[in-house]
């Protein structure tokens, strides 16, 4: 395999060798701890147009891409490793080549542990991989990722359940599995773009916005759907969808220095102190001074950062986390905080 | 919650003598929560008969009770200490089944006790083989089918239900004992009775035997808010039928999907929970091959060898943790003292660790060294790199075995038939045997069909077999790729030097003229996604070293390495010392050890600490790239000083006993001719370099001769010969790369010294007396201080001849001298230029820091300006006695007759007014049952020991004691006019006395056969069959004379009373 480079817009360049596509790949370069889940981190829309670099050090060894997963669609541009590992055993598809069949960009052998405490003191930077040490990342301008992961047209899942609109930022495969299988609810995922009388025209019992990739910097179209639903339909919020429902409200997010990104994410539940080992992807948080004022409540707040991971709202039906509140492949804790949103619109399970 | 209030004074249980199955970890898990109650401003009341820990030195606790770990000791210290709250779940199995037995019998609930942490009622639940069964039913959890059976009759009535193969698990034992697997009703008929007879509940589970499933175990932490976390999934490369503790583990888990991972975490919560634990506990899964179905193998309510393992492959302190959520805390509560945050988080790894156990098989060539569910290492080791392969290679190189690395020569030679077979027959040489089949090209699904090691792991270490043949065909000459790829892989010098032909030194000029060199890199519980306090470091081959460098002095204490017979726990007391009084003085203090079970690799010992191995190579590059100012080699055991040389070499500077003195030491024909310029005694002597010039040499000295190998550890090798004939069974054993010295056999009383000196004045610590005389291992004796039967002008004499010894050899710190007292004359055996066995017990036994002492002369200090006097340091009035403590029924095989080479895995110290007080303690600490009054003695001699053996009988007599004895000793014994019941010789019909024992007739067998190395021999087999049926066995007149004391004076209705060290140490001798 050849020789490649990951260069940071700060001149900082990292050796390693490519494999997946062949190309060059420019992105926001972020950080996943996850040890484990790699296949799900892949698929996740919410890395759309990022460099992903995984800190756990061997990848690859399980194969089974993609073939057991729900989505075969991996949205992030480019995947940073220490070891990728040949596969020995699981489903023939390797890592490599499902890389290559995405157009995924892959780096491996590369002192990845100095390229994360790098991130960590630098804050996010861009990147781009190439086979050039003298490329340079581009500068890129803000734009609307959840428009080219969003659903083109609504779906349904059936179910037996209460009736949910899920409007889709760039959802996981994995939540709405868990709301069929756990909740058994009756789903209309719709595109990001569904305005809020067609939602309505739905007659939903409850509203989820999705998480996805990106901030809500260029997504005032959504906050302001939001906005005319609040009141009308209890709505619950994940990631880049909590953000939103707070955006409606009049409370504002601003970019985490390194981002919560990974598995083992300790969330405090703040009524009770239990402590909730959580999934999260996300890079933005909700500034706390913005929630006065909004009506919202910190529920959850972070054991690492202390930055606000979970809000609701004193009178309208309105919650939201900034981690993954279904069980997936993630630890599952947090899930709780989904169960409370479905028993308060009176679901059972 | 905050800190509960009620609770001012707790009493911490410890776990007793290191034993197969139960390490260091205790002390480590011990030490912790000591420091963190007292921390919390708590009064600690310690119990623990080991001496040899950190748990037990005087600053660890307010009050230390050196006393048996048995539940009447335990009563009377609660008694008269009254805590408030016992704490049951750091000490082990040991230090829990007392606490259990504390609990169920009423006597905390009389004294007002409290019982932190996890309630008795879900140790009861975890530990109860049929509740923990019926529990996970409870809840949905699927186990393997088994039934719980009292009986042998009733698990061969259970068999037909479950299905052969079955796998048979005591209740309440430790390390598997007594458990294995039955593929037939006749297997399961011995299987049960041998686990009924070792089970303390007399309870056996019977269970489907899940052969070939994966194992994996979690470390979990949950508090009383109902908290649980994941400190750390591991994964053993070993499948099931493998004890986890004789399993290859890998942290973390790196061949599970994350939906397999997330199911098992959920299960594992679920489980807990139910439990309700509160504190650290560990929770065993095996996984069907494909992983879609798993089973609940058990839970350990308690901190364990495992936690031990997460915690260092984590840095998340278990222990401590596990401490404070006994005493109220939450999770959330609780900051991290290393990373200064708080404690619920799950730790990520962005390196891999890789455990491998050491076993004792290379000092018991004839055990049976296959592996099985019953555990036989004694210790452990850890890797960590961030490849597998690099944390597996630098594992092996840990164990410490000599030769090369991963890649055996030894077994380059093997027909492949016979590699065929041992892939499937696992025993320690399983991971060699897999790497040569890999070498060798064989297929990876064929290797992990007949090893059951996932092929991720085999395909890696197929990855290193093919660049080790890469180096072997092309070498390493020309550019650095290939040497560049090698070492980046994780291979050593000396691993790449036997494969290319050449020797580590070139290896090692080629690599530093290329500038090749590790970085390092930080054991980090946030995979750098936090900023850490890290203390922890180990080497890789990547870009950026992260390892702090401030200006100022650091000072490297090399350690010991895993715990092994001959090298135990006593060098990591000494190293943790040797680093915390650097801190003191001002210096920066860096360790390098790769023990993961100990107290020295514990992230606050040191400023910092390098998981490295003890080699030439990862030793030099640590003073490398840390630039140290000092090295201090005396208190890692053989193993630091072996190195010595290699240090000096490179130019740093060794501190105290320098290298000069060191090799003058420890060649015996230095020594010899270093004695002869002093014109001190000493049995006459000759180097030796081959069997035929050890013959020569004994016949030029006279039978009996002893024979002993350079450079060992634990009189490896070591051996008396009687006759020519004696030399048969030894010559292999020996490695005849260095010179082996051979000397006269001077029958006599052996006394052990050690001193501490300046290089102008010395200190003598203290004279010791072994009990049993000249031919038995100073480790594997009774040791008694001060002693106890020193004739007039000995003292002196032994003080006299320490000086001038100690100052011919120019010690700066600590030495250890073996001396042999005979014909009223002292001979010098051998001087030990570092830090020994019995440091330990002398600082104990005198409240004197002797290893800081040292440290302190190393650095550069004299005697003087420490205010200490030479001359010997004044005797204490009370007396203090080692007794030492064997694994036999762990190592089926073994000989339990102890001779030069020493076999004892652990010691514990007993301390009185008087020696006979001493004594009993220290037996009954050493699990010793001594036989009740009428019970039955059975004396089996060699024909040399006949006479005295039956004066000896005639004690036994006057005792109240039965006697029984083999044909040849019964008619000696007759003879002299004693009843005695005979048994008939071995292979002369029945009854013999191994159906005695076998009847229970017998209660104590004193036999001293010494040539029974072999199995088939009578000595062996009486002596392993006395250890079967957990009948006590003595092989030395001296221990049997000795011993007989105690029983008199049991007789004589003594009860003893529960003293603290500090009693002793303050004085007031009633």
């Amino acid at each position: 395999m050849a020789v490649g480079w990951l260069v940071l817009e700060d001149g900082t360049r990292y050796q390693g060798r490519l494999f997946g596509a062949i190309g060059r790949a420019d992105g926001e370069v972020v950080v996943n701890l996850a040890a484990t889940g790699h296949r799900e981190t892949l698929i996740d829309p919410v890395f759309c147009g990022q460099i992903v670099v995984l800190s756990h050090p061997v990848v690859g060894n399980l194969g089974g891409y993609p073939e057991d997963l729900d989505s075969s669609r991996a949205h992030l541009r480019g995947l940073v490793v220490r070891q990728l590992a040949e596969q020995r055993s699981g489903s023939p598809q390797s890592l490599d080549c499902f890389l290559e069949g995405q157009g995924v960009v892959g780096l491996e052998e590369v002192d990845t542990r100095s390229l994360v405490r790098h991130l960590r003191a630098r804050g996010s930077l861009r990147g781009v991989l190439s086979s050039s040490p003298e490329d340079m990342p581009e500068r890129a301008p803000s734009r609307d990722w959840v428009e080219e992961v969003t659903t083109h047209g609504p779906y349904r899942v059936f179910g037996d359940g209460p009736r949910l609109v899920v409007i889709d930022c760039g959802l996981r495969p994995a939540m709405l599995r868990d709301l069929t299988d756990r909740y058994d609810a009756d789903l209309v995922i719709v595109p990001a773009t569904t305005d809020s009388r067609s939602i309505l025209d739905l007659r939903p019992e409850g509203v989820i916005v999705s998480s996805g990739p990106g901030d809500t910097g260029r997504l005032g179209y959504i906050a302001r759907t939001l906005g005319e639903l609040l009141g009308r339909v209890p709505m619950f919020g994940m990631g880049l969808g909590h953000h939103l429902l707070a955006a409606a409200l009049g409370a504002g997010a601003f970019p985490l220095p390194f981002g919560h990104r990974g598995l083992n994410h300790p969330v405090q539940e703040v009524a009770s102190g239990r402590v909730l080992i959580t999934a999260q992807n996300h890079g933005h948080a909700l500034k706390e001074c913005t929630l006065v004022g909004t009506g919202l409540d910190v529920t959850h707040r972070s054991c690492q950062d202390a930055t606000v991971e979970g809000t609701r709202h004193r009178r309208l039906p309105v919650m939201g986390v900034d981690f993954h509140a279904e069980a997936g492949s993630g630890p599952g804790d947090g899930a709780g905080a989904f169960a409370a949103f479905w028993n308060s619109i009176g679901g059972e399970g | 919650m905050p800190l509960r209030t009620d609770i001012r004074s707790v009493m911490v249980l410890g776990s007793g003598p290191i034993v197969v199955g139960q390490a260091a970890e205790f002390d480590y898990a011990g030490s912790q929560a000591c420091r963190t109650l007292r921390e919390l401003g708590l009064q600690v009341i310690l119990m623990n008969s080991n001496p040899a820990t950190i748990m037990t030195d005087a600053t660890m606790a307010d009050r230390i009770y050196l006393e048996p770990l048995r539940a009447p000791v335990a009563e009377m210290i609660l008694r008269r200490e009254r805590p408030q709250g016992l704490l049951p779940t750091l000490g082990g199995q040991v230090g829990l089944n007392l606490a259990v037995q504390l609990a169920e019998a009423g006597i905390l609930e009389e004294l007002g006790i409290t019982l932190l942490g996890t309630p008795v009622s879900a140790i009861r639940r975890g530990e109860d083989r049929e509740a923990f069964r019926s529990l996970l039913g409870e809840i949905g959890e699927p186990c393997p089918a088994s039934t719980a059976v009292r009986s042998v009759a009733e698990a061969v009535a259970h068999a037909g239900r479950l299905g052969f193969p079955l796998v048979v698990r005591p209740a309440y034992t430790l390390g598997g004992e007594g458990s294995g697997v039955a593929r037939d009703q006749d297997q399961l008929v011995s299987v049960v009775a041998r686990g009924l007879a070792r089970s303390p509940a007399r309870q056996c589970l019977v269970e489907e035997y899940l052969e070939g499933w994966r194992e994996i175990e979690f470390e979990i932490i949950r508090d009383g808010r109902d908290n649980c976390l994941v400190v750390c999934g591991m994964e053993n490369l070993d499948p099931m039928g493998i004890h986890t503790g004789d399993s290859i583990v890998v942290a973390p888990c790196q061949t599970l999907s994350g939906e397999e991972y997330h199911s098992l975490r959920r299960a594992a919560f679920r489980v807990i929970r139910a439990l309700g634990i509160e504190g650290g506990c560990n929770i065993q899964f095996a996984l069907a091959p494909g992983g879609s179905r798993y089973h609940v193998i058990e839970v350990n309510p308690r901190v364990s060898r495992s936690s031990a393992l997460a915690s260092k492959a984590t840095g998340f302190p278990i222990a401590a943790v596990t401490t404070r959520i006994a005493l109220g805390y939450t999770l959330d509560e609780i900051e991290q003292p290393s990373a200064k945050r708080a404690g619920c988080y799950e730790p990520v790894a962005d390196y891999v660790a890789v455990k491998i156990p050491r076993w004792p098989f290379d000092k018991f060539a004839l055990a049976d060294r296959r592996l099985g569910t019953q555990m036989k290492a004694t210790g452990e080791v850890m890797g960590i790199d961030r490849t597998f392969e690099g944390a597996l290679l630098k594992a092996v190189r840990s164990l410490d075995l000599g030769g090369t690395g991963l890649f055996r020569r030894e077994l380059a030679a093997w027909p492949e038939s016979t590699l065929r077979d041992a892939l499937e027959q696992p025993d320690d040489r399983r991971l060699f045997v897999l790497a040569e089949g890999c070498r060798r090209g064989l297929d990876i699904q064929e290797l992990a069909a007949r090893t059951g090691i996932p092929p991720h792991f085999i395909g890696r270490i197929r990855l290193l077999a093919d660049l080790i043949r890469e180096v072997e065909q092309g070498g390493l000459e020309g550019d650095t790729t290939a040497l560049r790829r090698a070492k980046r892989a994780g291979f050593s010098d000396g691993e790449l030097a036997a494969a290319a032909g050449t020797t580590e030194q070139a290896v090692e000029a080629l690599r530093l003229s290329a500038g090749v060199h590790p970085v390092y890199k930080a054991v980090d519980a946030w995979a750098a996604g936090a900023a850490g306090g890290a203390t922890g470091y180990y080497s890789t081959y990547e870009d950026e070293d992260e390892s702090p460098r401030p200006d100022g002095h650091s000072v490297l204490v090399v350690g010991s390495g895993p715990i092994r017979i001959g090298q135990g726990i006593e060098f990591d007391y000494c190293s943790v010392h040797a680093a915390e009084e650097l801190r003191a003085a001002g210096i920066r203090s860096l360790v390098i050890n790769n023990n993961p079970e100990t107290v020295s690799t514990d992230y606050t010992t040191s400023d910092c600490l390098f998981l490295e191995p003890i080699t030439r190579e990862d030793v030099r590059e640590v003073i490398r790239s840390q630039a140290v100012s000092g090295v201090l080699v005396q208190f890692g055991g053989q193993t630091a000083l072996n190195l010595a040389a290699d240090i000096d070499d490179m130019g740093a500077p060794i501190l105290g006993t320098g290298r000069r003195s060191i090799d003058r030491a420890e060649d015996r024909h230095e020594f010899d001719r270093l004695l002869d310029e002093l014109g001190v005694a000493r049995p006459p002597g000759h180097a030796a370099c081959s069997p035929e010039q050890v013959l020569a040499a004994a016949g030029e000295i006279g039978y009996p001769v002893i024979v002993r190998p350079s450079y060992v550890l634990g009189g490896r090798g070591m051996a008396v010969l009687r006759e020519p004939a004696d030399f048969g069974d030894l010559a292999g054993a020996v490695d005849w790369a260095h010179p082996v010295w051979v000397d006269r056999f001077i029958a006599g009383r052996e006394l052990e010294v050690d001193a501490l000196a300046d290089g102008r004045q010395v200190l003598v610590l203290g004279i010791m007396e072994h009990v049993e005389g000249t031919g038995v291992h100073s480790g594997d004796s009774l040791l008694v201080y001060p002693p106890q039967r020193l004739e007039a002008g000995v003292r002196d004499m032994v003080v006299q001849l320490t000086t001038r010894l100690t100052l011919a050899l120019e010690i700066r710190g600590l030495v250890n001298l073996q001396y042999v007292l005979a014909g009223g004359e002292v001979l010098v055996l051998e001087a030990n230029p570092r830090a020994s066995r019995t440091v330990p017990i002398l600082a104990k036994v005198l409240g004197f820091p002797a290893v800081r002492v040292a440290a302190r002369l190393a650095l550069g200090s004299t005697l003087a300006q420490l205010g200490l006097n030479p001359g010997l340091y004044p005797e204490p009035a009370h007396v203090a006695v080692k007794a030492p403590v064997f694994s036999w029924s762990k190592l089926p095989g073994v000989d339990s007759i102890v001779g030069p080479e020493m076999k004892s895995t652990g010691e514990v110290l007993g301390i009185d007014w008087h020696f006979p007080g001493a004594l009993a303690r220290a037996l009954e600490a050493a699990g010793l049952r001594l036989p009740a009054d009428g019970g039955t003695v059975a004396f089996s001699l060699a024909d040399r020991d006949k006479r005295r053996g039956t004066e000896t009988a005639r004690s036994y007599a006057e005792a109240g004691l039965r006697l029984a004895a083999t044909a040849g000793t019964a008619a000696a014994l007759e003879r002299a006019g004693l009843s005695v019941k005979a048994y008939r010789k071995l292979g002369e019909g029945s009854p013999n006395l191994i159906d005695g024992l076998a009847a229970e007739e017998v209660d104590l067998v004193i036999n001293t056969f010494t040539r029974g190395a072999e199995p088939s021999r009578d000595g062996h087999r009486i002596r392993r069959a006395a250890v079967e049926q957990g009948v006590p066995c003595l092989t030395s007149l001296d221990t049997a004379e000795t011993v007989l004391e105690s029983i008199r004076s049991r007789r004589a209705g003594v009860t003893l009373p529960v003293r603290a060290l500090q009693d002793y140490l303050q004085g007031g001798r009633p």
